[in-house]
């Protein structure tokens, strides 16, 4: 369980964000939603402890977060970010051995090695294994840290849930790994253990995938629940100033369309 | 990679540096025979001075210089791999933080006020001024990048502050050579330009112990700088303490960098080439390239000074000239080959 209590954060004289309290339970794929600048991104990362926040507290599992060292935090909180560019010939199996790092002191352990050859035949990338990570396009680039950030936290951690934060992860994706992607995530929830919370921008992928939503609005909690919950036309309208038209996903799920 | 190519590879690389100090040893304004080499070698090992003049040449001058050399050579080596590592920039060298440039204005300032002060004659002073200035230099550029008031520099911040302040620096120096006498002024081009001609055994222990303890230190430190090279923020979420890290490693940075330059003057590109070669021969793997680069730089500065010596004999050239005339169109041949993706 990973729980905000009123949580705020402040740049400079402005708050990006303010007043946000949420749960998020294991099991369940919970995806935050919101326009540009609602401070979807600085959520996670306050939930995330990159940043500390100026009010409220993070917990894990009932702890306070603030405390925690680095490495303890490693190695049951994993985050795959938005784009990332490495400017130096890195293996793509180095990459993803880096989710290792925090569980093993100057080597590898077997278990580590076996773990790396695990993620990276789940994300299929073992045939890229020896390629200089650079070279990779920005869909391979993903897939390869999400192996490594799924290999972080591969292990079931005894007495704490696993926590996993997906900031804008289908940015360079297609539309087949953007749906692949999304399968992989709801395929990792099945241990049960584990905590996801991710931001998207596709309302109707977030309608399709996610257990729960988090609509933020400036800086602000607007609607928090179900997708049928939280993607009612008036909340559309406030958080993004556009009016939808709700119909039903062949499947059966909400879908929006946009005049 | 597997361990045992690794293993060869490095096996590699140290006999190509012994090959390379040998020659150096071996050549020069006197060549030596090698069993004159192998005579007075033995002689100081037994704790003798070589009765001849050409024996005492070979052991107060030739071997501490060579042996400097190396040392100097694998801190430079050494320090290219952390910066780049820290600033995940592939075209970064010590110089970068003010380092170089601070040492070199601290030199430079005792040339022309020692005199005055009459400090001259101490054999620390040299040095001292020289660490002194890297020091100063160092922490204005760091003191001038943190903007946030949390202590914690960044990035772009550094690289940019560091421009600033490197070019402070080097105007100072350029003033104190207009104002300096014609000796003086000599003596700041010459140690500006870099040179071991000035090695002695006290050197060798000081520069030698500094950068054995550095590379040791920085070796522990590899996995993190391994981490950071995909981003501050993904190093954090690894585990990693990064504002510790950036202070841990600049401190090994300035220590190993000001301590080599304060005896041998500003050599620049050795830092700058020698991570990049060893990068397109194992890719970027700080526990390989660390030890890698300490090894590689010394055979490069080595071979360096074996020309500085030789190129124009009897007479010497600033090893910075050899490195700089050697050193540029093999880094510009090696970025238009574009094997290496930036």
């Amino acid at each position: 369980m990973v729980e905000a209590q009123n949580v705020g954060f402040r740049a400079g004289h402005r708050d990006l964000i303010s007043g946000i309290s949420a749960r998020f339970a294991p099991g369940q794929l919970h995806l935050i939603i919101g326009a540009n600048g609602a401070g979807k991104s600085t959520l996670v990362k306050v939930l995330s402890r990159l940043l500390r926040p100026a009010a409220g507290l993070v917990q894990y599992d009932g702890r306070d977060v603030s405390h925690a060292t680095e490495r303890d935090l490693a190695r049951r909180r994993a985050v795959l970010s938005q784009a990332i560019e490495v400017a130096f010939p890195l293996s793509v199996r180095e990459v993803v051995m880096m989710g290792r790092y925090p569980h093993f002191g100057t080597r590898p352990a077997q278990h580590d090695l076996d773990i790396v050859d695990e993620v990276m035949r789940f994300f299929d990338v073992s045939d890229m294994a020896e390629r200089s990570y650079p070279t990779l396009s920005g869909g391979e680039k993903q897939r390869v840290n999400f192996a490594r950030v799924l290999g972080q936290v591969w292990q079931p951690v005894a007495g704490q849930h696993r926590i996993l934060f997906l900031d804008e992860p289908l940015t360079f994706l297609d539309i087949r790994h953007q749906i692949e992607f999304m399968k992989k995530v709801r395929e990792t929830l099945k241990s049960g253990d584990m905590v996801i919370v991710g931001v998207v921008h596709d309302l109707n992928l977030a309608a399709r995938f996610a257990d729960r939503l988090l609509l933020l609005n400036q800086g602000r909690v607007l609607a928090d629940g179900t997708g049928a919950e939280v993607l009612a036309p008036a909340h559309i309208r406030t958080a993004f100033g556009i009016e939808p038209v709700v119909t039903t996903a062949p499947g059966g799920g909400l879908h929006l369309i946009f005049d | 990679m597997s361990a045992p190519r690794i293993a060869g590879l490095l096996l590699a690389l140290v006999v190509l540096m012994i090959l390379t100090v040998l020659a150096s040893i071996r050549f020069g304004a006197i060549d030596f025979p090698l069993h004159q080499m192998w005579s007075s070698t033995a002689a100081v090992l037994a704790g003798r001075t070589p009765d001849t003049l050409d024996g005492r040449i070979f052991t107060e001058l030739r071997l501490p210089r060579a042996i400097l050399c190396v040392f100097v050579g694998a801190s430079l080596g050494v320090g290219g791999t952390l910066m780049q590592a820290l600033f995940r920039n592939p075209i970064v060298e010590p110089g970068l933080v003010g380092t170089s440039s601070g040492a070199a204005f601290g030199a430079s300032l005792y040339f022309v006020l020692g005199t005055v002060l009459h400090v001259e004659q101490a054999p620390w002073s040299l040095p001292a001024a020289a660490c002194a200035g890297g020091v100063v230099s160092t922490w204005m550029v760091f003191a001038l990048a943190e903007t946030r008031g949390d202590g914690r520099a960044s990035i772009v911040m550094l690289l940019l502050t560091g421009l600033a302040v490197n070019a402070l620096f080097l105007s100072g120096i350029g003033f104190l050579s207009y104002i300096a006498r014609d000796p003086q002024a000599r003596s700041i081009i010459f140690w500006n330009l870099g040179t071991l001609s000035g090695a002695t055994w006290r050197s060798v222990a000081i520069v030698g112990g500094v950068t054995t303890l550095g590379t040791l230190a920085s070796l522990v430190y590899a996995k993190q700088l391994n981490a950071l090279m995909i981003g501050e923020e993904e190093a954090t979420y690894l585990g990693v303490n990064v504002a510790r890290l950036k202070l841990i490693v600049l401190s090994i940075n300035v220590a190993i960098v000001a301590v080599a330059t304060a005896f041998t003057g500003v050599i620049s590109f050795v830092g700058l080439i020698v991570p990049h070669i060893l990068r397109m021969l194992r890719g970027a793997d700080n526990r390989f390239l660390i030890i890698a680069s300490a090894v590689f730089g010394a055979t490069l500065l080595s071979l360096a000074d074996l020309i500085a010596r030789v190129a124009l004999r009897p007479a010497e050239l600033p090893i910075g000239i050899v490195t700089s005339v050697v050193g540029v169109p093999v880094f510009l041949s090696l970025l238009r080959r574009r094997r290496y993706v930036f």
